[in-house]
């Protein structure tokens, strides 16, 4: 699960990752309130979307007036927010984070990620900061520094002390910054993050070490543990599809072809997406059904396939094993005279019952085209698809 | 010969009480030799009772004191998944298979924390098992489509194995061990530790790998083979046409950063020696062809 930078922030500075004082902002009035309230004489308005890259996309603005906070919030508030992660369609920007300028001597950079060669977490550092950190490690991965962290021993102050004095941190702000960095390391493990990233970690022209942006993930398999977090949850962030999905516990992901596929397993689901490409096709969606395909579950996954209006066939493709082949193709039929099908459906079903399995479909008197195994489903579906047009 | 389990097994289940654990049990005790495999059970506060014919124990230590199982397999919920590990670990079994998925991440670093200096080995979490066919079964994998034979099949995800298995079984090609690693991002034996395995046994004349995005397990285990191993290897990578940055299915599959895509592995995988297909129809037909 994603958060937006100001609750990142805000968990941060509870285990004493010092950050520039902010509010976030839901209108206009309220930013301008927020730079009232803060004072100074210099703001940045900050829109607030999951995705990075804002400040090229226009969505970070410096302020040097109150008439200026103004001018920025409105221009940057419900803006259609295009980043390199965005995707060409953009995201609306429906938040704000208004925070006082700082002074930046120098940009650096430091995160903490689960690092699976060592399967540890691990605390990177840099004195590269403010850029895209793949890049620093692909060019110059010298001025990358790391440190693998003992999960019972937690981030030692030697560890930290050591990162951050590679990372260029001058002697008389080591200590802070060791505190920094233990904080942000203790901040992503009780919180069970995924990813805690301060890029960039800047140093003031006092030698103060601030989180000028962050950026923290979840484990969505911890958020049982951590319900704080997960009421931060905003689904406006998120592909209302993939929302809908998660409420029958499927797991379904967009993208930008016309071949729905419906399969139970990931990695079966994975391949079934790269053999419609591999055939000349383009998948809609990943998707995958889980071990208990229920005629509800099947039902629902075609209404949400069904809601792409580029969709133009849909290939259904399930190995039964433990799950019998008949009752999935129960599901199906059902399924599919529920949501009274348009589009060419393909399936392919193999493992247990299989015979019963297309038995059913073949007396269902739906218009159902057998895939005898993995390959002609695909070719199958593919001239389908090519067919509809 | 097979690796990691073989008809003289004796398993504990571990969460016999809860329904998965009562199923799998049940189906992995009426495959093959699994009426003499299947040892033990443990919930904690249902000790003394039994199921199936199988008695239950407080805890994995007690039930290998009685019984002299040495493998657990683990149908516990998530939350309480990891602990169910160390406390196998404690007990010093030789082998657990954690079936469970969705366990915390940090859980499972700590857990493969404590493993450091002990003897027992994981499998998983997040996978469908481990499979001797025609001797024994433990997981989840639907028994009745496997034969033994000369393949070994390793591979991180579920019905992509089945997939492969049956793909397989059309080409008139059994198998002398299928191993579900898992797709979790941290777990126990990762695909270098079964190919090794797999090296050194003498059933075993050929390998099928599955792997699948996320990480760099499956580029490690090419290097590996490109200097060590002595069957023939062949490979399939799902997820070529996966997006970066989105998490597929697995916890553990998902391209981060750039790092982990099919193709990335693909080409390290055929610069080691593996022949690889970018058709999962193919991984039977591509066994076949390497086998005489």
């Amino acid at each position: 699960m994603k958060i937006h930078e100001y609750q990142a922030k805000e968990i941060l500075r509870k285990y004493g990752v010092a950050t520039p004082r902010g509010f976030p902002c839901f209108s206009v009035e309220e930013a301008v309130e927020a730079a009232q309230e803060l004072g100074g004489k210099v703001w940045v308005v900050k829109a607030q979307i999951h995705a990075g890259g804002r400040g090229k996309g226009g969505g970070v603005k410096l302020a040097k007036s109150i008439d200026e906070v103004r001018r920025c919030a409105g221009q940057i508030l419900g803006m259609q927010l295009k980043t390199h992660q965005t995707g060409p369609e953009g995201q609306k920007v429906r938040r704000l984070l208004v925070e006082e300028g700082a002074d930046i001597k120098k940009e650096l950079y430091a995160g903490v990620v689960v690092d699976r060669g060592s399967q540890r977490v691990v605390l990177m550092a840099s004195s590269e900061g403010g850029m895209d950190i793949e890049e620093v490690a692909a060019r110059t991965p010298e001025k990358i520094h790391k440190a693998a962290v003992d999960p019972m021993a937690g981030l030692t102050d030697h560890d930290a002390e050591d990162i951050a004095r590679k990372i260029g941190i001058p002697d008389k702000a080591v200590a802070q910054a060791r505190d920094f960095l233990k904080g942000l390391y203790n901040a992503f493990d009780e919180t069970d993050a995924s990813l805690a990233e301060i890029n960039p970690l800047i140093l003031t022209g006092n030698d103060k070490v601030l989180a000028l942006d962050a950026k923290m993930n979840f484990d969505d398999n911890a958020l049982f543990r951590h319900p704080a977090i997960t009421a931060m949850r905003d689904l406006d962030e998120e592909d209302p599809a993939e929302i809908e999905a998660s409420k029958y516990d499927l797991s379904y992901i967009s993208l930008d072809g016309d071949i729905g596929c419906l399969v139970n397993g990931a990695g079966l689901a994975m391949a079934t997406m790269d053999i419609i490409k591999l055939y000349g096709g383009n998948p809609a969606n990943f998707l995958d059904v889980g071990g208990g395909a229920s005629t509800e579950k099947v039902t629902e996954a075609f209404k949400i396939m069904l809601r792409n209006p580029q969709l133009k066939a849909i290939l259904v493709n399930i190995f039964g094993g433990i799950m019998k082949c008949d009752v999935i193709a129960e599901g199906v039929v059902s399924a599919a005279r529920e949501v009274h099908l348009k589009v060419p459906l393909v399936v392919r079903l193999e493992g247990t019952n299989v015979d019963l399995g297309k038995k059913i479909l073949a007396e269902s008197g739906l218009p159902i085209i057998s895939g005898s195994n993995m390959a002609d489903a695909a070719q199958k579906v593919v001239a389908a698809a090519k067919g509809s047009n | 010969m097979s690796i990691l389990i073989n008809k003289d097994t004796k398993v504990i289940t571990q969460g016999i009480t809860g329904k998965t654990g009562q199923f799998h049990t049940k189906m992995g005790k009426d495959y093959a030799n699994g009426k003499h495999c299947y040892a033990a059970g443990v919930t904690p506060r249902k000790g003394g009772q039994s199921f199936e014919g199988i008695p239950i124990y407080e805890s994995v230590r007690d039930a290998k004191q009685a019984t002299g199982a040495t493998v657990s397999v683990i149908y516990v919920p998530p939350p309480f998944a990891a602990a169910a590990i160390d406390e196998a670990v404690d007990a010093e079994l030789d082998l657990v298979i954690c079936i469970t998925e969705g366990i915390p991440v940090r859980d499972m670093i700590r857990a493969k924390y404590k493993m450091q200096g002990k003897n027992t080995k994981l499998v998983g979490p997040n996978c469908p098992g481990v499979i001797t066919p025609d001797e024994i079964k433990i997981g989840i994998m639907p028994g009745h489509i496997h034969r033994k034979g000369p393949v070994g099949v390793v591979s991180r995800s579920g019905t992509l194995t089945y997939e492969a298995v049956g793909q397989l079984m059309e080409a008139g090609l059994g198998q002398s061990t299928c191993v579900g690693i898992g797709g979790d991002p941290v777990n126990g034996l990762k695909h270098i530790d079964v190919m090794k395995m797999f090296n050194d046994d003498p059933q075993t004349e050929a390998v099928v790998m599955v792997g699948e995005i996320g990480g760099s397990d499956e580029e490690e285990c090419a290097r590996w083979i490109k200097d060590n191993m002595k069957k023939p290897v062949v490979g399939f990578i799902a997820g070529v046409t996966a997006p970066p940055g989105k998490r597929m299915g697995h916890a553990g599959a998902i391209i981060s950063g750039g790092k982990g895509t099919a193709a990335e592995k693909l080409a390290v995988m055929e610069e080691c020696g593996i022949k690889v297909t970018r058709n999962p129809a193919d991984m039977g037909k591509l066994l076949k062809s390497v086998l005489k």
